[in-house]
């Protein structure tokens, strides 16, 4: 598929001499050996990435990695030292004045992460900014920015000014604000991080449930793993200007690209990134249909990976486990499933951390369906814990999954 | 000692002077002309209001945009005005400070906005501002009275001059000192250089450039009255004959005219810079 963005070879650098700067890049200098003979910054170097319509897209780094540089290149708040920025198609670094602010205007909205609300403005005229600087009119403005706010849930404070309002809903007309001009794209950075912890969360919620609705591309700027990892598609992970990795959140954690970017999972729990159906067996694991014989079972697990086999229906639909240690109890022309257990089946999505208790419930292994019920794999003890080991270890920072 | 370095700085500004006598002649007196209808016709709008009219007004503006307490302040202190036959002077004081100050207002604030658009234009009427700041008052009077004459209208263009510094420094001040990502959300919303100026910049420095306004009112007052020296009238004229006839009792009721109108200036115009409704 087409990106909606598409980045090539984006430079910025900073101070007196871009130019030279740009230069001593190429020559292969780095960032400190560059400031110290020139004075000029290295902000993002060498930038390639394709967003993809419709994705939350998280750039991830440390202050200071160029995260927020990169944000207002793509609207060219920033200009560019070298390189492009494709917008469907169109490089935005080679508009005029006046094709950039219609671009602006349109098609990419901003929300910032000390809400740059204006206070002299009530809630739903901050909502209709953007809407007035396109020159809409009064009425048609005024209707849009209260859908908006609708959609964030501040309808009712619409006559309110925005000293008025707590910080998340300072943040919430931000977001309307954007939503207003019925952006394809939207640039958030770090939107959410001058929040507390629980707001900043149902702040999350509330851009997963406004991307349900309608789907934008959202260009998320944040610093905090635990929140690209909830929200984003994919994910990428800058260093000093450069883009490190790019992947979903389970690439990025699985297989890090160096110490930096494993650095992030200290303190994050990322047992909620990983699921049922990433740690379960599917191989080799004996089906039976519900009216099969102990001895034919016997045989069959035998022939097996495990010492279990799974009961389905004609269609594939989880019915039971069969332990082969409890079909001993049976004689062999018995059907198979008087000794099936019979248990509670988990989704292939369910987080990793929720596993553990449904184990401690369970006789047998936990069998994985998928959302029609089609049994899918085992989730087995051994795999399990052994999951959990690898994940603690890589939240301490002793080496990734 | 006999050779010791001189540089006639007085010189040259005298040549400068005459320079500007002989050559700037209808520029002057379209100036002039200007000064004096934008000041006669506030004097003659305020004069032609009967007295008692325009205390209602003020007392009632005074209770409405500041306090009851004020309002009643200014009750007593109108009446005081109005008791001590000071009506003439003081609305003629005003006129002169109404004018001054529509007019360095209108060269100041777009002077202020240019300043905080270009480090260049800052860096050049820096220099400029101090100096029509710093210099003594008293200064100004002489080329007013060279090229215009005696009368209001020099006293009004001196007063002028004094008078814009502080809206000119506080419109730029005001306009650099908003919030960087306030600017960045008007530019990502797709505004252009007058929109930015209009939608974004101007409203947030409003209470900077309200203060400014505050400050160049009070200045304009402050003038006035040594413009009466030339002949500029009102209060300050009251003050001078004071002076003049060692009179205590007269110098101090101009005096306390002037203290009334700069009270009265002040929080009415103080009022106008705090947002326009009631708090949460």
């Amino acid at each position: 598929m087409e990106p909606i963005i598409r980045v090539r070879e984006l430079y910025k650098v900073f101070g007196p001499n871009p130019q030279e700067g740009l230069r001593m890049i190429g020559d292969g200098l780095d960032k400190d050996t560059i400031f110290a003979r020139t004075g000029n910054t290295v902000g993002v170097k060498d930038c390639n990435l394709d967003i993809v319509e419709g994705e939350i897209f998280v750039v991830m780094g440390l202050s200071g990695s160029g995260k927020s540089t990169l944000v207002r290149l793509l609207n060219r708040l920033i200009e560019p030292t070298a390189g492009t920025v494709e917008v469907r198609g169109r490089d935005v670094t080679r508009m005029s004045q006046r094709e950039l602010i219609r671009l602006r205007s349109e098609d990419l909205a901003m929300v910032f992460q000390s809400f740059a609300l204006m206070p002299h403005r009530s809630v739903l005229d901050n909502a209709g900014l953007g809407l007035e600087i396109a020159g809409i009119g009064r009425a048609r403005r005024r209707e849009r920015a209260l859908e908006a706010l609708d959609q964030v849930g501040l309808k009712a404070h619409a006559r309110s000014y925005p000293d008025e309002l707590s910080g998340g809903m300072q943040q919430r007309v931000g977001l309307a604000r954007a939503l207003a001009t019925d952006p394809a794209i939207m640039l958030m950075d770090e939107a959410f991080s001058a929040l507390d912890p629980l707001i900043r969360t149902e702040m999350q919620d509330r851009l997963l449930e406004l991307q349900r609705e309608q789907r934008r591309t959202v260009v998320f700027i944040s610093h905090d793993l635990d929140e690209a990892i909830r929200i984003g598609d994919r994910i990428a992970i800058m260093q000093g200007g450069e883009v490190v990795q790019v992947g979903t959140p389970k690439e990025i954690i699985v297989s890090p690209a160096n110490e930096y970017v494993r650095s992030f999972f200290h303190g994050v729990d990322i047992t909620q990134v990983f699921q049922a159906c990433d740690i379960m067996d599917s191989e080799n694991i004996p089906l039976l249909a519900a009216d099969i014989t102990v001895g034919e079972a016997r045989g069959r697990i035998a022939r097996g990976a495990g010492n279990e086999a799974v009961v389905v229906d004609a269609d594939g639909h989880f019915l039971s486990v069969v332990q082969a240690k409890r079909l001993g109890e049976l004689t062999v022309d018995r059907p198979a499933s008087e000794v099936a257990v019979e248990v509670e089946p988990v989704t292939e999505d369910t987080a990793l951390a929720e596993l553990p208790g449904r184990a401690a419930r369970m006789p047998v292994s936990i069998p994985v369906v998928d959302a029609e019920g089609r049994f899918r794999g085992l989730v087995t003890l051994p795999r399990l814990v052994e999951a959990l080991d690898r994940s603690r270890a890589a939240a301490t920072g002793q080496g990734g999954l | 000692m006999e050779d010791r370095i001189n540089i006639p700085v007085g010189d040259w500004i005298e040549n400068a002077v005459d320079w500007i006598l002989d050559n700037l002649e209808p520029a002057l007196d379209g100036i002039a002309w200007f000064l004096g209808l934008l000041t006669h016709s506030f004097e003659g709008a305020l004069l032609a209001i009967p007295a008692w009219l325009l205390v209602l007004a003020l007392v009632a503006l005074s209770w409405w945009r500041v306090s009851w307490r004020f309002g009643l302040f200014a009750i007593v202190a109108l009446g005081l005005i109005l008791g001590m036959n000071l009506w003439e002077p003081t609305i003629k004081t005003l006129s002169l400070v109404l004018a001054a100050t529509a007019v360095a207002l209108a060269i100041g604030i777009p002077l202020g906005i240019a300043m905080a658009r270009s480090n260049w234009v800052e860096a050049a009427l820096r220099p400029v501002l101090d100096l029509m700041q710093t210099m003594p008052p008293f200064v100004y009077l002489i080329p007013a009275a060279i090229f215009f004459g005696l009368g209001t209208v020099p006293g009004a263009i001196a007063t002028v001059v004094f008078c814009m510094p502080p809206v000119v420094r506080l419109t730029n001040l005001g306009i650099r000192q908003v919030n960087r990502e306030q600017i960045e959300a008007g530019l990502a919303f797709g505004c252009n250089r007058r929109q930015l100026l209009t939608k974004i910049q101007l409203p947030l420095a409003m209470p900077s450039i309200m203060a400014g306004i505050n400050q160049t009112i009070m200045l304009a007052l402050s003038m006035v009255v040594i413009a009466s020296m030339i002949g500029a009238g009102g209060l300050g004229n009251t003050v001078l004959t004071g002076i003049q006839r060692l009179d205590v009792g007269l110098g101090f009721e101009g005096g306390l005219g002037v203290v009334i109108l700069a009270i009265l200036l002040d929080r009415i115009t103080q009022s106008v810079g705090q947002r326009r409704r009631a708090a949460a």
